[in-house]
């Protein structure tokens, strides 16, 4: 058997610099082919045939915000849970199975109550609710009526 | 220790005499055969990347009933030729308030993405450009780069329809890849590995191998990798960062020429990733019906029509599914990924793991059969 010396990541290495060597390809094919009249108006944004109105660089809404913060929890959580999956058939054969399930019962149980926490807040409503806000501005002077 | 192309190929006697050709420097051998397969990846990639967008409009066309492209060569087969060179030779126009550098960076991005998935994309038991033992998890981590680009489009166009359409990308890419990889978590659970070459070979034989027919969780999870892996991949009915009707087409609205011609290339061969992907997992990948015990290159090449076809088959799903549903709202995308298939994706990763104790680890048709 002959050594390989292209192992690991190395092939996911060369198809990467195919993908640029094909952008870069198309790139200089367009270069060398296309035809290049730039006037001042062509190269404004598109924005319906009007001249652009400001920078479209201006603040986010803070749902695309904590739709990142859930998704890193959950994908982190995701990713650990990768190992556990993987030694589950072995432990299973080895007559643990009862055991390692409820280790990964116990794991994904820390991402059921992540994701019922962000449900009860209201997180996963994209536009948050009417009701969701009422009930939470009823709710509180109530409270401290009651306290 | 991960499989290459070129290990399986050195089993063969041919391989010898190639040795013997090239003496002491078997550095240059195996890299000019690994180069000229993942050469040849690349531009059947390409083509299917290309007769896809073919196919989308053959197949929208039967779907209401019109002709669809049929003048450049025979049934209009050629058409894609034709659209890559008036692509080339379209003019580049760029805004002059964009950020030039990631303008440019953004379809190079997905290009990228898509194609290093390509290399643990398990073609056949030897074909395989690579079968990484993380390979399951390397796809999953490698395809998010795709969302980098579409976001990065999106931003660096500085236009507030393109703006729009990158956010809307960003956030629908990245909910979207929680019950995608659940899904994936439960085929990993099922098979006890993470490389594909592994996970095909635990669904070697008859269709009731398969690991969607495994168990109901299975199935189920088939079906939620499905719908996720169409909104990862920006297709209707999940296709709101480039709505053509509300944000005239989102994040490349300002790309002309050959760096649309990038996205759509690289949003064409991602659905095929993604559809050989769900074979591989679910429906048995490359494994004959039967069980062969010799290896040859022929039965390889048997392989791959097989995972072809299975992932063709899966392609035509995904375009009639595009034709047929309506675009979602963009609150109801979030709402159908948060409150409905993660959810569900967690109860299928329970229920296997259940199963797998309970039944020690055997599948529906193994019980019925009850050996």
């Amino acid at each position: 058997m002959t050594s390989t010396q292209i192992d690991g990541l190395m092939p996911v290495v060369i198809m990467m610099g195919l993908a640029v060597l094909l952008f870069l390809g198309g790139h200089f094919a367009s270069v060398l082919l296309s035809r290049k009249k730039p006037t001042q108006l062509k190269q404004t944004a598109y924005e319906c045939g009007e001249i652009p109105v400001g920078s479209a660089w201006s603040a986010f809404n803070i749902r695309f915000y904590v739709v990142g913060l859930i998704f890193i929890i959950f994908d982190v959580e995701s990713v650990l849970m990768f190992p556990v999956a993987t030694i589950f058939n072995e432990m299973n054969a080895m007559g643990e199975g009862v055991y390692i399930l409820l280790v990964f019962l116990s794991f994904i149980s820390v991402l059921i109550e992540g994701i019922a926490y962000c449900w009860r807040k209201g997180d996963l409503d994209w536009v948050k609710s009417y009701q969701v806000s009422a009930r939470k501005s009823v709710v509180t002077p109530s409270k401290k009526v009651s306290v | 220790m991960n499989e290459t192309v070129v290990t399986y190929l050195a089993q063969y006697e041919f391989f010898d005499y190639l040795t013997a050709f090239f003496g002491e420097n078997s550095l240059l051998l195996t890299t000019i055969i690994f180069f000229v397969f993942a050469g040849i990846f690349v531009a059947v990639a390409a083509t299917i990347g290309g007769l896809g967008t073919y196919a989308e409009r053959k197949i929208s066309a039967d779907i209401q009933m019109r002709m669809g492209p049929n003048r450049v060569g025979p049934f209009g087969i050629l058409q894609f030729l034709a659209d890559g060179v008036k692509m080339i030779t379209k003019e580049d126009v760029m805004p002059r308030t964009a950020d030039k550098f990631l303008f440019y960076l953004a379809p190079l991005m997905c290009l990228v993405g898509v194609f290093a998935t390509l290399a643990v994309f398990p073609v056949s038991s030897g074909f395989t450009l690579v079968d990484l033992n993380v390979g399951v998890f390397y796809l999953i981590a490698i395809s998010s780069l795709v969302g980098v680009g579409v976001f990065l489009g999106g931003y660096a166009s500085n236009s507030k329809w393109s703006m729009l359409g990158g956010m809307r990308g960003a956030s629908q890419i990245i909910s979207y890849e929680i019950p995608v990889t659940i899904s994936v978590l439960t085929i990993t659970l099922l098979a006890g590995s993470m490389s594909f070459g592994n996970i095909v070979a635990k669904q070697e034989g008859f269709l009731t191998n398969w690991f969607v027919f495994h168990n109901p969780f299975a199935f189920i999870a088939f079906f939620v990798y499905f719908v996720g892996a169409l909104a990862e991949t920006n297709r209707a009915p999940f296709d709101l960062p480039e709505a053509e009707s509300e944000l005239v087409s989102g994040y490349h609205t300002e790309y002309t020429g050959m760096r649309f011609g990038f996205f759509a290339l690289a949003e064409y061969i991602e659905v095929f990733v993604v559809s050989g992907v769900a074979a591989a997992l679910f429906l048995g990948g490359y494994n004959l019906p039967v069980k062969v015990e010799i290896d040859m290159i022929p039965i390889q090449l048997v392989q791959i029509s097989i995972i072809v076809g299975k992932s063709l088959a899966l392609y035509y799903v995904v375009i009639w599914v595009r034709w047929t549903f309506p675009r979602l709202r963009v609150d109801q995308l979030m709402s159908i990924c948060w409150k409905y298939l993660t959810p569900i994706a967690i109860f299928n990763l329970v229920g296997c793991a259940i199963w797998m104790v309970v039944f020690k680890g055997q599948s529906m048709a193994q019980l019925l059969m009850g050996h």
